[in-house]
């Protein structure tokens, strides 16, 4: 996360501000929502919402999502709109098992990303070369990467029933390397069983962070890093940007519009291959068709969320990776949530009251007080519910905040060299 | 196959002259072409005989079973056709013609499962609940859009997953499922419907034709009615085309942009209800999904116009039925038909481009050659 990612509204509700969000503003928020978590906990007795379990699902959950989101953020930084993340993460599922059982888990994460970027080159091929409108060639592609997976699957693991493939998946790889730190996995759970009041808590949340953490949740995490320092700190990554912002203008300076929007088009496929690869090594150990579940799009969704910014992202990829866990455990760990997300209402509520800003202060406190009373009236929320949360928060943020989010400004435009307007 | 047919010679040959019709019909027939010669090359290398592929297609599509299997999945893909391509003709690109088609269909089917009226004001009344809810739910994204200013694109992937959650939501038993299970099978689904919610069909020596059909080129007609002789159609098309030239002469595009959403919800709507009234008379979780993205590929198959989707809806039907004989006859994936599919929407885009590109090279030679030509004979004039 970087300093400048723009003003964001917490996912649970915090404060919102329209400054930018600074360093010290960012760790008071997280102390704080901390410091609800914690309380909440030890008021129900349910700590849940921090246990290590908890967080490493969540955090493994996110990470399809984010790198996904990566891609979008690759393609549409240069201008091309990349409905076709969907496809092109399922390449990386299927090379990704493929190569994992046939070589080993580390080549299968390689092929799986070249699978990707394959499909990037063909988004590219057909946006910039053909000039053809970005999102019908998402939707082909969509439509064309499934089926070629699904038909070489129907013929190829035939001969690998004894291995362990059906008709629709592939026999299993072997799995990768996770991560957990000795002494200190085992001494935060020590702590995070006394269930002290916030020191449990937070050695929960760390204690997710150093167990049996996929070496490619490192990778992950780093690539986000590493993509923002090559976007917005080099030179490189300025010219790709210029092509997203004004490809005309770059033109003119000298920049080759062309292969800098096929450049981040295939690095756009290879991080949705990543994406891909990690559901079908990490998450799985084998390919099944329909296995990445629409991620393609929550990924682009994480993305907008998130402005158009790697940090942004990562925060929309969070936010969706903690509700798609959440659906996986405990469901008495969701009804919690609600008097969390209850409290935090009233405190925004106040916050806005502060602000005197009141209809939506009332607004706020009308909403908290409404989810509190769910919460005193019900035992459980319903699975589906959960399901559609991270859906539905978009759809709120985009509708509350979309007039300060900022797309790239020339993406989803068709451009042709030398058609300067 | 054969209704829409004259009108698409009349109007085109009409209106156009001999060489645009060879160069519209270029692209389809160009991408149709890619696209097998992909297919062979995929099923060869696979080691299977891919003439003995196409060979099992062509069979079934010209037995009379397949033929009436082929109209009635056409009928559907055609109303999921239209729902997308009326919002593409104003640049509205509606993604959620997959949720806005399961909840109309849920919805249908649960008043159909309650209520029992003589067949004139049930059916209808089935078709209005589906499209109502079809297009409320498509509104959402219409009213975010000029509102708040979000992508219809974003809004509506998130409300086809919304979509989905309030599907589960509400198809639980006691709600809108029978509490003691419906049917011999633990799926849960809706009550069937009454008896009297039962569609028209038409017997024939190849099986059931659904009375659909005729509601699916009524629509057809409508569609073409309403974008080429109405002032609505006009104003949407200009939408379309330019937003700040249809503002200037006085359109309000806001309405324009919630209206349009909302006709291609409800059209979507009515997806699920061939299958409801004529098929299975339920709702349930067997329901096909993914209907909603073939729409969307097939409309942008027939580039958005109301025969254009009738042909490309035929030919995604013809590759659907006809495909799922080739496991049974030969021992060939069924697969390969989903990957000519999507090369076909590909190739389809590109080819269009390709075309559009070289027809406008053409026009400028043309002109460029009459204006040598007038330059000559100036010149001569000048001479002489």
């Amino acid at each position: 996360m970087s300093t400048a990612t723009t003003a964001r509204q917490k996912p649970a509700g915090a404060p919102a501000k329209k400054s930018k969000l600074t360093w010290p503003v960012v760790l008071l928020l997280i102390a704080g929502a901390l410091l609800l978590f914690a309380a909440v906990g030890a008021a129900t007795g349910n700590h849940g919402l921090t246990a290590s379990g908890q967080v490493s699902a969540a955090l493994g959950s996110a990470v399809p999502i984010a790198m996904a989101g990566l891609g979008g953020l690759w393609s549409e930084r240069a201008g091309v709109v990349n409905i076709g993340l969907e496809g092109m993460m399922v390449a990386g599922t299927f090379c990704g098992a493929w190569v994992g059982y046939l070589v080993n888990p580390w080549v299968g994460l390689l092929a799986g990303m070249a699978g990707g970027a394959l499909g990037g080159l063909l988004h590219a091929l057909v946006t910039v070369t053909f000039g053809v409108d970005h999102i019908v060639s998402g939707v082909g592609i969509n439509l064309l990467i499934p089926g070629i997976c699904a038909y070489v699957n129907r013929i190829y693991y035939k001969d690998y029933v004894a291995a362990g493939a059906g008709a629709n998946q592939s026999p299993s790889a072997e799995s990768l390397p996770q991560i957990t730190i000795p002494g200190l996995s085992t001494g935060l759970r020590d702590i995070e069983n006394h269930h002290w009041f916030l020191v449990s808590d937070v050695a929960g949340i760390l204690g997710g962070l150093v167990t049996n953490l996929s070496v490619v949740i490192v990778i992950a995490a780093a690539l986000l890093v590493a993509s923002y320092f090559v976007l917005w700190r080099t030179v490189f990554g300025l010219r790709l940007r210029s092509c997203g912002e004004n490809p005309t203008a770059a033109e003119s300076l000298g920049v080759n519009v062309y292969k800098y929007k096929y450049i981040a088009v295939i690095a756009s496929g290879a991080f949705a291959g990543l994406a891909g690869a990690y559901l079908s090594l990490v998450a799985a150990h084998f390919y099944k068709d329909g296995m990445t579940q629409g991620r393609g799009f929550i990924g682009l969704a994480a993305m907008i969320f998130g402005n158009w910014m790697p940090g942004g992202l990562a925060m929309g990829a969070g936010l969706f990776g903690f509700t798609d866990s959440l659906q996986l455990r405990d469901a008495d760990n969701v009804h919690v949530l609600l008097l969390i997300v209850a409290i935090a209402m009233f405190l925004l509520g106040l916050w806005q009251l502060y602000r005197r800003k009141f209809t939506t202060a009332t607004i706020s406190a009308a909403v908290g007080g409404g989810v509190a009373l769910w919460y005193a009236l019900t035992d459980s929320v319903q699975r589906p519910l959960i399901v559609a949360t991270p859906y539905v928060i978009t759809l709120v943020v985009l509708a509350l905040a979309s007039q300060r989010l900022r797309p790239p400004k020339a993406d989803g435009q068709i451009y042709r060299k030398g058609q300067a307007k | 196959m054969t209704s829409p047919k004259p009108a698409a010679k009349r109007s085109l040959a009409g209106r156009f002259d001999a060489e645009r019709i060879l160069l519209g019909l270029a692209a389809p027939v160009l991408a149709v072409l890619l696209s097998a010669v992909i297919c062979i090359i995929l099923l060869a290398i696979s080691g299977k005989d891919p003439f003995g592929a196409f060979q099992v297609m062509w069979d079934y599509g010209t037995a009379s079973d397949g033929q009436v299997l082929t109209l009635n999945r056409a009928t559907v893909y055609y109303i999921a056709a239209a729902a997308a391509a009326f919002g593409f003709r104003m640049n509205l690109f509606n993604i959620g013609v997959e949720g806005q088609y399961k909840l109309g269909m849920m919805f249908a089917a649960y008043v159909g499962s309650q209520v029992d009226l003589p067949s004139f004001i049930q059916i209808p009344l089935l078709l209005v609940t589906a499209m109502m809810v079809g297009g409320l739910w498509a509104s959402i994204a219409g009213l975010l859009k000029v509102y708040r200013g979000v992508s219809e694109v974003i809004s509506t992937i998130m409300l086809n997953a919304i979509a989905t959650a309030i599907v589960g939501l509400l198809l639980v038993p006691g709600i809108f499922a029978p509490k003691t299970g419906g049917g011999s099978s633990n799926a849960i689904q809706t009550a069937p419907v009454s008896e009297s919610s039962h569609f028209f069909s038409i017997e024939t020596a190849g099986g059931t034709l659904w009375g659909f059909l005729f509601l699916a080129i009524a629509i057809g007609v409508a569609f073409q009615f309403t974008l080429n002789r109405t002032r609505f159609g006009f104003d949407l098309r200009a939408t379309g085309r330019s937003e700040s030239a249809a503002k200037a002469s006085g359109v309000n595009v806001k309405r324009m942009v919630i209206t349009a959403m909302a006709v291609s919800g409800a059209l979507a709507g009515l997806i699920g209800l061939p299958d409801l009234l004529q098929n299975s008379y339920y709702f349930g979780q067997s329901v096909q999904p993914g209907l909603g993205f073939i729409g969307i590929s097939v409309a942008l198959l027939g580039r958005n116009s109301p025969i254009g989707i009738a042909f490309s809806a035929l030919l995604f039907a013809f590759l659907d039925v006809a495909g799922s004989r080739l496991p049974l006859r030969g021992d060939y994936p069924q697969e390969i038909v989903l990957v000519m599919q999507g090369t076909i929407v590909i190739c389809v885009v590109v080819a269009y481009e390709l075309v559009r590109r070289y027809g406008l090279k053409r026009q400028q030679q043309k002109v460029g050659a009459e204006l040598a030509a007038q330059a000559a004979a100036a010149k001569k004039e000048v001479s002489a």
